[in-house]
């Protein structure tokens, strides 16, 4: 295992009266794919919108390779190297595929330039031509986005995140809404991208979890249940009774 | 559309056919107002498609690309105007040096008003800025000794314009005209190169998903308020060549009721097409002249079309135009 990348000290988030998130503390290793799972309403979407700078959060702390991100507005993450997808599509409609992932590879190098032609910033293109070839979107380059399927859309979201080469890649519910096909295509995915760069997941899918993960880090009710091996986590009694139970009974 | 086979990468997108018209889309729009004087019934209302066309082409940048609907974009078309009145008028400043000093201000009151307003989202920033440009409206009525008040702003007669020393008589409509002319050109010309340079693609990503450009990388905020500046510095040319065509600034020009028709007249041509903005003006005055030559209450007509276009035509003229001849996909 190589060294440690993102630390999370105590981090707690309140909405009001409500506690989402309370004592989580957590490191994340470089070069792994970690899965956060937990039931409904675990506080897992909250924890990753504290990792990928959407919320601050009320107590704790947030390192990532010895850098505090405590205070630092939620833009600038992606220039420190955490980048994410949603969990509910969340791309630019009315843009072409290409133009998705080629604005964002231009947000790490130029913002507010309005001279230059973007066309002539060949380079830009050819990342995210890149970025779409790695997840077979390259086909699709020309057409608009919101005519892509549900699966190719999860794909364009996947890129989008990828295209800035980001050290920690945050992927929320990846396969959320997918038919068993486009899952297994994303699984494919979701393996060859963790060959090279730590992933971090959220996903409700079980099975697919286990297998594909190093390690699983379970929420419930905003707190730390368990954290471990998949084997561990299929062993562990509390994870079983609050979670796996409901979808792989007991026995 | 038509994708290219799998596997092949292309660096710059290659629009086939008419898409290569829009390459030229400045050189093409300098071309069709060069003739418009003589397709128009007067020269007064050519005059006047050229101004408002600038003006409504720069509220495009903030409503069209950004998807930000302010509607106070007549504090910038006025502040042009009495920015380059009391430049000339109460400091004799040249024509042309008073044209850069009002752009300069207005951008300056752009960037005040900006501040404030793209901080809001949604209906409150179409809030604030309404009442951001009614303050101006305001200042403008009441410091009266600068700007004139009620009366207008006066005094200020641009006869003559000396261009590389040739004596210029500002008086005929036609060379009003095309001095006025080159003043757009320059306006087009800027306003492409903002929409093809890596900025104008920020804005587009804001318009389509805020969320999604913030967690991209881009500080949203900032980029709104630049936006708001720029947009604002080319409404306000606008206004100056307002000022110089009239010799007189109407205090109106500030009322909440031109952002209104400005407003309207982007979504006549058509929003996020770069020369839909003087074809919706050009609608807008025909309209208007026509209309009102028949009845007095000619805004009933024009509000009933512009009814009739929000609801059946939502890209406007141009924007349906063309859409229609299947170039309207392939740019900004």
């Amino acid at each position: 295992m190589s060294g440690e990348l993102l630390r999370a000290e105590g981090i707690g988030k309140r909405f009001g009266g409500f506690v989402a998130l309370e004592g989580i503390s957590v490191s994340f290793a470089a070069g792994q794919l970690t899965s956060i799972i937990g039931p409904n309403g675990a506080g897992k979407s909250t924890f990753f919108n504290i990792l990928s700078g959407a919320l601050t959060p009320t107590s704790g702390k947030l390192h990532f390779r010895g850098h505090e991100l405590n205070g630092l507005p939620q833009h600038r993450f992606v220039h420190q190297g955490i980048s994410r997808s949603y969990q509910i599509t969340n791309i630019f409609p009315d843009l072409s595929v290409h133009e998705n992932v080629r604005v964002a590879a231009q947000a790490l190098t130029v913002s507010y330039d309005i001279w230059r032609n973007r066309a002539r910033l060949t380079e830009l293109h050819a990342r995210a031509d890149a970025a779409l070839d790695a997840v077979g979107l390259l086909g699709k380059r020309n057409e608009l986005a919101k005519f892509l399927s549900h699966g190719q859309q999860r794909a364009l979201e996947i890129a989008i995140a990828l295209v800035s080469e980001p050290e920690l890649l945050l992927l929320d519910e990846p396969t959320a809404g997918m038919g068993p096909e486009e899952t297994k295509d994303m699984v494919a995915l979701l393996e060859r991208l963790a060959e090279k760069r730590t992933v971090l997941l959220v996903e409700h899918k079980m099975k697919m979890v286990l297998g594909l993960s190093k390690r699983v880090v379970v929420l419930h009710h905003g707190r730390l249940l368990a954290d471990g091996a998949p084997d561990e986590i299929r062993s562990n009694p509390e994870v079983r009774r609050v979670y796996l139970g409901q979808s792989e009974g007991y026995g | 559309m038509t994708s290219p086979p799998s596997g092949e990468v292309i660096a710059k997108p290659a629009p086939g056919g008419f898409g290569r018209v829009l390459d030229h889309r400045v050189l093409l729009s300098i071309a069709v107002l060069a003739v418009l004087p003589w397709l128009l019934p007067s020269k007064a209302l050519a005059v006047n498609v050229l101004i408002y066309g600038v003006v409504v082409m720069g509220y495009n940048l903030l409503f069209g690309y950004t998807g930000l609907l302010s509607f106070g974009q007549a504090a910038f078309f006025g502040a042009g105007a009495y920015f380059t009145g009391i430049a000339i008028g109460r400091y004799g400043v040249p024509w042309f040096a008073a044209v850069a000093i009002a752009v300069g201000l207005s951008t300056c009151l752009a960037a005040v008003i900006g501040v404030i307003s793209t901080r809001t989202r949604g209906i409150y920033f179409s809030m604030v800025t309404l009442a951001l440009a009614q303050l101006v409206y305001y200042v403008a009525l009441q410091a009266a000794s600068f700007t004139g008040g009620e009366n207008g702003l006066r005094g200020f007669t641009v006869d003559r314009i000396s261009l590389f020393g040739l004596q210029v008589n500002f008086l005929d409509p036609v060379n009003k005209y095309y001095v006025l002319m080159v003043l757009a050109a320059l306006a087009m010309w800027f306003q492409s190169r903002i929409l093809n340079s890596p900025f104008g693609a920020v804005i587009e990503a804001i318009r389509e998903n805020e969320q999604r450009a913030r967690a991209c990388g881009y500080d949203v905020e900032r980029s709104k308020l630049v936006v708001f500046m720029l947009s604002g510095a080319i409404s306000s040319l606008g206004g100056c060549m307002l000022a110089l065509h009239l010799s007189i600034v109407p205090l109106d020009i500030l009322h909440y009721q031109t952002s209104g028709m400005i407003v309207m007249m982007v979504l006549l041509g058509g929003a996020r097409s770069f020369f839909g903005p003087f074809v919706g003006a050009a609608s807008f005055l025909i309209l208007e002249d026509v209309i009102s030559l028949w009845t007095p209450h000619w805004q009933i007509f024009v509000g009933a079309i512009f009814v009739l276009f929000v609801l059946f035509l939502p890209k406007g003229i141009w924007g349906t135009l063309l859409d229609v001849i299947g170039i309207g996909k392939a740019r900004p």
